[in-house]
C-alpha cells in the first residue's frame, strides 16, 4: 500500500526542501539588489545597463508613449498600462511598497494622474532628483510658474509636471448672449447672477459642487486657507476664516435656489438630467475636453472661456487647480540616460505636448503651441487664453500633502451637503477632519 | 497519510507560513527590531480605528441576522416544494448569484442602487431615493452591504441547508407528521435543531468573513469617488496602513486582531453548541 511504503525519510525530505525553497525564496527576496551604488546627479544610483526601458502610463498617456516609440525605434520601450492612480486609488504607491521590499520591478519612468506623488515617493526613495544634474536648469526654468512646486520636495524637485489644471469659468457662449448676460468678472457678480438665473431661467446652472474636488474649484479660489502645506511635515488649517465662510455662504445660496448643482459632473445623473443645462461652470483647464466635448457632447462652438472671477477689492486674481498629471523618473533605473531621454520628451516635446496632450501643459513652450492648437481646432466659442493667464494665478497657499483633501471633503462634507446641510455649518467638520488625517500622517498642524 | 500530505504542504506553505510572516511584522519595526505591543497601541490609537470597528460590528449583526433568518427559512420553504422540477430550478435560482466573484457582483449592485440606471429606479423612487449619492449615505451602509454579501453569499448556504434538510431521516418528519405536528411546528422543533450545526458551521465562517470586509467599501469608495471612505472596515484601514502609510507593521498588528477575535469567536460557538460531539 502506498500509505505503508518506507518512503517516510524521503517525505521528510521532500518536506524540508519545500520549507528551505521557501525560506530561500524569502531570503532572495528580501535581499534586493546588493550591487554597487555610485553616486551620482544627486543620488546613488544601479549600475547602468543598456536594458529595455519600463513605463508606466495610464490609457490617455499611452499615446504619447507609442508616439516616442515610433520617432525613437531604438529604444527598447516596455509600455505598461496603469490606472495612472485615478481617482487616488494609490496603485502606483502601493506596488512601490512591495517593490522596495523584493528589491526589483519598479518601473523607469512613471506617470500618474495626482499631483501629491513626490510628497510620498521621496520618502520611499522613489522618486529620483531631477534638478540635481538629470534634468538642465534651463529646461525646468521653463515650466509655468509654480507648475513644479507640487514636485519640490525639501527644495529640490522629484517629478516634471505632465500639464496643469488651472481653474478658469467656462460658460454656454450663445445661451448667454439668448439670455442677455453679462460673464461676471467677481463672485459678487456671479452670485447676483445665480440668483437671477433662479427666478428668470429655473433649471440652468451657473456651477456644479457635486464633485470631490469641489474645495479645489471654489475654496481654494477664495483663498481659503484649508491645505497650507508650510514645510515637509507641517501644515496650516484654517477652514473657519472669512475667506472660506464667504464662499461657503455664497455656495450655500446658489444650492439652495437650485442654480448649482450638487451632483458630480461625471455622474450619470448630471450627464441625464443637467448635460444641457449648463450656463456657466468654474472648472479645471481639462473641463473643455473631457466634459463638455467628450462627457457632455456640448456641440461646438459653444464653450466660452472667461477668467475664474475674483472678489470684490481682491489686488490679484487667484485660482485653484485641479489635479494635473506628474511624471516621475525612479531612483532604481538601470538606464538612466534613455529615462532622462524620454521624460524629457514627453514633459517638454511639441510633437506630443505642443500637439497631441490633452490637457494645458505645464512647459510653457508647449503650451504656447498647445493654445495655438487648440484655437485653430474651432471647438471652442473664444480664444483659450484666459487659460494661459490663469496659469501663473494659481494660489500658492494650497500645497500637496501625503493625505487626499479630496477624499476628505468626499467622505466629511458631500454626505451631509447630500443630506441638505449647509456647506457653512459643515466648515468646522471639514477642519476636524483635515487636522486628523494630516496628523495620522505625522503632520504638524497649526491654524 | 499520504492524503493528507499534500493539504498540509499547502497549508504550510500558504497558511501557516504567512501567517507567522504576519505575526513577526506585528511585533517588530520596519527595521525588524522587537517592539512588542506598540504596533497594536498605535495603530489602536489611529482616529479610524475604533470608527472602523463599530461600522464592521453593526454589518456583523445584520449579515449574521439575516444570513440565519432568511437562509433557513429559504431552505425550509425549498424543502416543502413539492415537485422536484420547480425545487431545482429554485437551487439553480438561488446558487446562481454566488457563481459571480466577489467583485464583479458588487459591480452589479453599484449598478442596481444607481437610480439613474437602475432597472428598479421606481422601487428606489418610491423608497425616497433619486440620487446615487442619497442612497449611499452612510447611514445605509450597513444595510447595503448586507444585501449585496446576501445575494452573493447566501445562495451556497441555502443550498446546504437543503442538503442538510434532506438528511434528516424520513421516520422522524414521518412521526412529527403522524403526531398531528403543523409545517411551523415541524420547522421549528425538529428541523431546525437538526440543522443547528450547520448553522453554526455557517455562523462560524460568516463571521470570519464579515469581520473581513473589504471589496464591498472599496468597491463603492471608488465608485462614489471617496463618498463611502476608504477606511470604512478593518481590512480596509489594514490596507491603508499597509499602502497609502508604509506602515506594514501597523497592519500586520490590525490582521492579527482580527484572526484572534474570529478564531474566539469560532471557539465560542464550537464550546457552547457541542459542534463536535456525536450524535
Amino acid at each position: 500500500m502506498f500509505v505503508n511504503k518506507p518512503s517516510v525519510p524521503s517525505k521528510r525530505s521532500v518536506l524540508l526542501a519545500v520549507c528551505a525553497a521557501t525560506m530561500a525564496l524569502a531570503v532572495s527576496a528580501c535581499g534586493g539588489s546588493t550591487a554597487q551604488k555610485t553616486t551620482k546627479d544627486g543620488f546613488a544610483q544601479a549600475p547602468q545597463k543598456d536594458g529595455a526601458l519600463t513605463v508606466w502610463v495610464d490609457a490617455t498617456r499611452l499615446d504619447a508613449a507609442k508616439q516616442y516609440q515610433q520617432l525613437h525605434p531604438e529604444v527598447k520601450l516596455d509600455i505598461v498600462s496603469y490606472d495612472g492612480d485615478a481617482n487616488g486609488s494609490n496603485y502606483l504607491q502601493t506596488k512601490v511598497q512591495l517593490f522596495n521590499r523584493t528589491g526589483k520591478g519598479w518601473p523607469d519612468v512613471v506617470f500618474s494622474s495626482q499631483n501629491n506623488e513626490a510628497s510620498w515617493a521621496v520618502d520611499a526613495g522613489f522618486a529620483a532628483p531631477l534638478d540635481k544634474g538629470l534634468i538642465p536648469a534651463d529646461t525646468l526654468g521653463q515650466f509655468a510658474k509654480g507648475a513644479n512646486d507640487v514636485c519640490t520636495v525639501n527644495g529640490t524637485v522629484y517629478c516634471l509636471r505632465n500639464d496643469l489644471s488651472q481653474a478658469v469659468l467656462w460658460y454656454n457662449a450663445p445661451l448667454m448672449k439668448q439670455f442677455g448676460y453679462q460673464v461676471p468678472k467677481t463672485w459678487e457678480e456671479y452670485q447676483a447672477l445665480g440668483e437671477k438665473v433662479a427666478a428668470e431661467h429655473p433649471g440652468y446652472l451657473v456651477g456644479d459642487a457635486g464633485d470631490s474636488y469641489t474645495p479645489e474649484i471654489y475654496m481654494w479660489a477664495s483663498k481659503c486657507e484649508a491645505n497650507h502645506i508650510t514645510g515637509p511635515k507641517a501644515v496650516t488649517v484654517n477652514t473657519t476664516s472669512d475667506s472660506c465662510t464667504k464662499m461657503a455662504k455664497l455656495m450655500d445660496g446658489l444650492i439652495k435656489n437650485k442654480s448649482m448643482s450638487i451632483s458630480g459632473v461625471f455622474s450619470t445623473d448630471f450627464g441625464k438630467n443637467e448635460a444641457d443645462k449648463v450656463l456657466l461652470m468654474p472648472g479645471p483647464a481639462w473641463y473643455g475636453g473631457a466634459v463638455f466635448k467628450d462627457t457632455l457632447k456640448t456641440p461646438e462652438k459653444t464653450v466660452g472661456v472667461a477668467p475664474i472671477p475674483q472678489w470684490q477689492g481682491d489686488t490679484s486674481p487667484s485660482t485653484g487647480n485641479v489635479g494635473g498629471g506628474t511624471w516621475l523618473l525612479s531612483q532604481h533605473s538601470t538606464n538612466l540616460k534613455a529615462a532622462t531621454d524620454f521624460l524629457k520628451w514627453v514633459t517638454t516635446d511639441n510633437a506630443y505636448q505642443g500637439e497631441k496632450a490633452p490637457g494645458f501643459p505645464a512647459y510653457a513652450p508647449a503650451a504656447e503651441n498647445w493654445l495655438k492648437a487648440q484655437d485653430a481646432s474651432g471647438y471652442f466659442a473664444t480664444s483659450l487664453s484666459p487659460l494661459k493667464d490663469a496659469s501663473s494665478q494659481v494660489w500658492s497657499n494650497w500645497g500637496s500633502g501625503q493625505y487626499s483633501q479630496e477624499a476628505i471633503w468626499a467622505a466629511d462634507v458631500k454626505p451631509g451637503m447630500t443630506q441638505g446641510q449647509s456647506i457653512a455649518s459643515l466648515l468646522p467638520a471639514w477642519q476636524a477632519s483635515i487636522v486628523k488625517h494630516a496628523e495620522s500622517f505625522g503632520y504638524k498642524v497649526s491654524s | 497519510m499520504a492524503f493528507v500530505a499534500g493539504y498540509v504542504l499547502l497549508l504550510i506553505a500558504f497558511g501557516v507560513l504567512p501567517t507567522g510572516y504576519a505575526i513577526y511584522f506585528a511585533f517588530t519595526d520596519g527595521g525588524g527590531s522587537f517592539t512588542g505591543f506598540s504596533n497594536f497601541i498605535s495603530t489602536a490609537q489611529d482616529f479610524r480605528f475604533v470608527d472602523a470597528i463599530g461600522h464592521v460590528a453593526i454589518y456583523l449583526v445584520f449579515w449574521l441576522l439575516s444570513l440565519v433568518v432568511f437562509v433557513v427559512a429559504l431552505a425550509l420553504l425549498l424543502h416543502r416544494v413539492s415537485s422536484s422540477r420547480a425545487s431545482q430550478a429554485l437551487r439553480f435560482l438561488y446558487y446562481i448569484p454566488g457563481a459571480l466573484a466577489g467583485a464583479a457582483s458588487v459591480l452589479v449592485w453599484l449598478f442596481m442602487l444607481d437610480p439613474t440606471v437602475s432597472p428598479v429606479s421606481s422601487l428606489l423612487g418610491a423608497l425616497g431615493f433619486h440620487t446615487f449619492g442619497e442612497v449611499i449615505a452612510p447611514g445605509n451602509l450597513p444595510v447595503l452591504f448586507t444585501i449585496v454579501a446576501f445575494w452573493t453569499g447566501a445562495g451556497g448556504w441555502i443550498v446546504v441547508m437543503y442538503g442538510a434538510l434532506n438528511n434528516i431521516p424520513t421516520d422522524v418528519m414521518e412521526a412529527a407528521r403522524i403526531d398531528g405536528a403543523s409545517a411551523w411546528q415541524t420547522a421549528w422543533h425538529v428541523q431546525i435543531p437538526m440543522l443547528r450545526k450547520w448553522i453554526i458551521y455557517m455562523v462560524i465562517l460568516a463571521f470570519a468573513g464579515g469581520a473581513q470586509l473589504f471589496v464591498e467599501p472599496q468597491l463603492l469608495s471608488l465608485a462614489s469617488v471617496g463618498v463611502a471612505g476608504r477606511d470604512y472596515s478593518l481590512n480596509q484601514l489594514t490596507y491603508d496602513f499597509a499602502f497609502q502609510m508604509n506602515n506594514i507593521n501597523g497592519a500586520a498588528a490590525v490582521s492579527m486582531e482580527l484572526l484572534v477575535v474570529s478564531v474566539a469567536a469560532a471557539g465560542v460557538f464550537v464550546a457552547r453548541s457541542g459542534f463536535f460531539d456525536a450524535d
